[in-house]
């Protein structure tokens, strides 16, 4: 050994024994996985607000067959606003849920990693940032949409079950509230309103945040929306207007434009809701949202190559 | 003749700078296959920094290749054939060890198993335990284990037994020279410990200032370097044979001296002048580091 430096060994490549490989969606996988383990928020708190929504039907079902005959005393369009306000409501409160969790999880990726130091165990790893960083971005983009679904339905149909045998009970007919309902229509609408609202619509958003997350050396959610208030402050203070505070808004709630659907319901699940995937798909908003948020996981793999612990 | 070993890092005028604090220095370094190398230097000197660069966890100037590759844009790639303890405790708090034999043996094609609970099986870690519950030593036994069932060719320690006992110090070099290392394998360790590795060690190179200062094998360092406990009468004689660094010791004065600068007869003289030893790492590091200080103060002036 010296630190005379002989020729560099142009053929090394040749010389390293072949490579072992393992397959990119396996580290993938993995790497969700990884995140799941690290986060268990994800599915703990969805699945303990559904437990406190049974409950709170439960003890609702006291009156639940009271409630079905005033409902059904309505007129046919608003019986199922009627029937369907419980199964609304905790769509509503479960994708809030939701919603919550993917900030908090955004803010916190790739920013914990570097305070517990970590991030120098993963990176003595083969994964590459690109996989790291779109294995966090599909948490709130994938994952938490597609849970979101599964907890929504499972807790509806008990409900509705509950609902079910509680009206058999007292003399009423149960099949009433299932066609009221249209179950399987109402889960196709949920899913939809989540993939489309939930997910595509506010991508720009979380991949904002992930950004901050991995750029913020403290205080991740200050850096996160400080520049949107400055930007919009500015706005309005120069021009008068505050187009730039609607358009964030907008997106931050996973109010998709009235392009996705329309329907006079409290969530777009009831039966007059009419969906317009076309109109969705072709929505400028939607693309330029997209081109954004990919921008925003660009800057994030390149900014985590140079990450360091804090 | 005998196949000339292969070049694992190749370092050239490697150049790093944090603002205006300058931390590697035009760095060359070479090393070879099947070397145990301890780099070794005072704070701040780059260690570090080298090490980072080597890993592709920082961008530097200059060339540099790791097993043929550039660290900085190959990282996950290169990071099949390389493993790395950087510094302590940097496994997840929140990891179960199940979980960490898991995603290991998933992302990494390296990855052996059934070795790693071998390892595991050895200790009082169980699968269950999370990091978080674990004592520092463990944690350590736990990287370890997770380390050596990867078959890298090169594995770099930061300070790996920073802030552990002596005992779990002792068995982590241990358990790597008898159950990891051989001659496919290199290893680079920078430690304060030095005492420690230096049984360890086929190489050692002293960085300073972002440079390397001191670079020999332990052969070489045998061979070459000579430590000699001169009786009080004969110092004077002693020092004019220009000794690399005098130090003293319960009163009495030892002078390392540098055989390539000596001819027959000085040699010769040494022995008569006192007890001879090969110094230690510590005392040739402390003998180069003092000229280099005082080098450095000369130049000043």
């Amino acid at each position: 050994m010296s630190t005379q430096s002989n020729a560099m060994p142009e053929s090394f490549e040749a010389q390293v024994i072949a490579p072992a490989v393992i397959p990119a969606t396996r580290r993938m996988y993995w790497s969700v996985r990884r995140e799941l383990w690290e986060n268990r928020s994800i599915y703990v708190a969805p699945l303990a607000v559904a437990g406190v929504i049974l409950f709170g039907f439960l003890i609702s079902t006291i009156g639940l067959p009271h409630k079905m005959r005033a409902a059904l005393a309505l007129d046919p369009e608003k019986q199922h606003a009627a029937i369907a306000m419980p199964y609304d409501f905790a769509a509503a409160l479960l994708m809030a849920t939701a919603i919550l969790v993917s900030v908090f999880y955004c803010l916190d990726a790739l920013h914990g990693e570097r305070r517990d130091r970590s991030i120098l165990f993963w990176k003595s790893l083969p994964v590459s940032d690109l996989t790291t960083v779109l294995s966090k971005a599909s948490i709130p983009l994938i994952i938490l949409p597609l849970l979101t679904f599964v907890i929504t339905v499972s807790t509806q149909l008990i409900m509705a079950l509950l609902g079910s045998a509680v009206l058999a009970a007292s003399g009423l007919s149960a099949s009433a509230l299932w066609t009221r309902l249209s179950f399987l229509q109402m889960s196709l609408l949920l899913l939809y309103h989540l993939l489309t609202s939930h997910a595509l619509w506010p991508a720009p958003v979380y991949c904002w945040l992930l950004l901050v997350s991995g750029w913020a050396r403290r205080a991740a959610f200050l850096w996160a929306a400080l520049p949107l208030l400055a930007i919009a402050g500015v706005e309005k203070m120069v021009f008068h207007t505050s187009r730039f505070a609607r358009l964030v808004g907008s997106h931050i709630i996973g109010d998709a434009p009235a392009a996705a659907f329309t329907g006079p319901d409290m969530l777009p699940t009831g039966p007059m809701t009419h969906i317009t995937p076309g109109e969705f798909l072709s929505s400028p908003g939607l693309w330029i949202g997209l081109a954004i948020a990919a921008a925003f996981l660009a800057a994030a793999v390149r900014l985590r190559r140079y990450r360091e612990p804090i | 003749m005998t196949v000339p070993a292969r070049t694992i890092i190749e370092a050239r005028g490697l150049r790093k700078a944090f603002g205006p604090t300058i931390a590697l220095d035009g760095l060359d370094l070479q090393v070879e296959e099947g070397r145990i190398l301890g780099l070794i230097g005072p704070n701040g000197a780059g260690k570090s920094t080298a090490l980072n660069a080597i890993l592709g966890l920082t961008p530097y100037q200059g060339e540099l290749r790791v097993l043929g590759r550039d660290p900085w844009i190959e990282r996950d790639q290169l990071m099949r054939d390389v493993s790395f303890i950087s510094d302590v405790a940097v496994l997840p708090r929140w990891i179960k060890v199940s979980q960490v034999l898991d995603y290991v043996a998933g992302v990494h094609p390296r990855f052996d198993r059934a070795k790693a609970e071998g390892f595991l099986a050895k200790t009082t870690i169980r699968h269950g335990n999370k990091v978080r519950e674990l004592s520092k030593g463990m944690v350590v036994q736990l990287h370890l284990a997770l380390v050596m069932a990867i078959d890298a060719k090169l594995l770099v320690l930061d300070e790996p037994t920073l802030g552990l006992d002596i005992l779990y110090r002792k068995q982590f070099y241990d358990c790597l020279l008898n159950d990891y290392f051989d001659r496919s394998r290199t290893i680079v360790v920078t430690t304060h410990q030095v005492e420690e590795i230096q049984d360890v060690l086929t190489d050692v190179m002293f960085i300073n200032r972002g440079r390397i200062v001191f670079a020999c094998s332990m052969e070489e360092v045998e061979s070459r370097y000579l430590e000699v406990m001169v009786h009080p009468e004969q110092v004077a004689a002693a020092r004019a044979l220009k000794p690399i660094h005098e130090r003293q010791v319960l009163g009495r004065s030892i002078l390392l001296f540098d055989l390539m600068t000596l001819d027959k007869v000085d040699r010769q003289q040494l022995a008569a002048f006192g007890d001879v030893r090969t110094p230690s790492i510590v005392d040739l590091f402390v003998a180069v580091m003092g000229n280099q200080a005082s080098q450095a103060q000369g130049g000043a002036r």
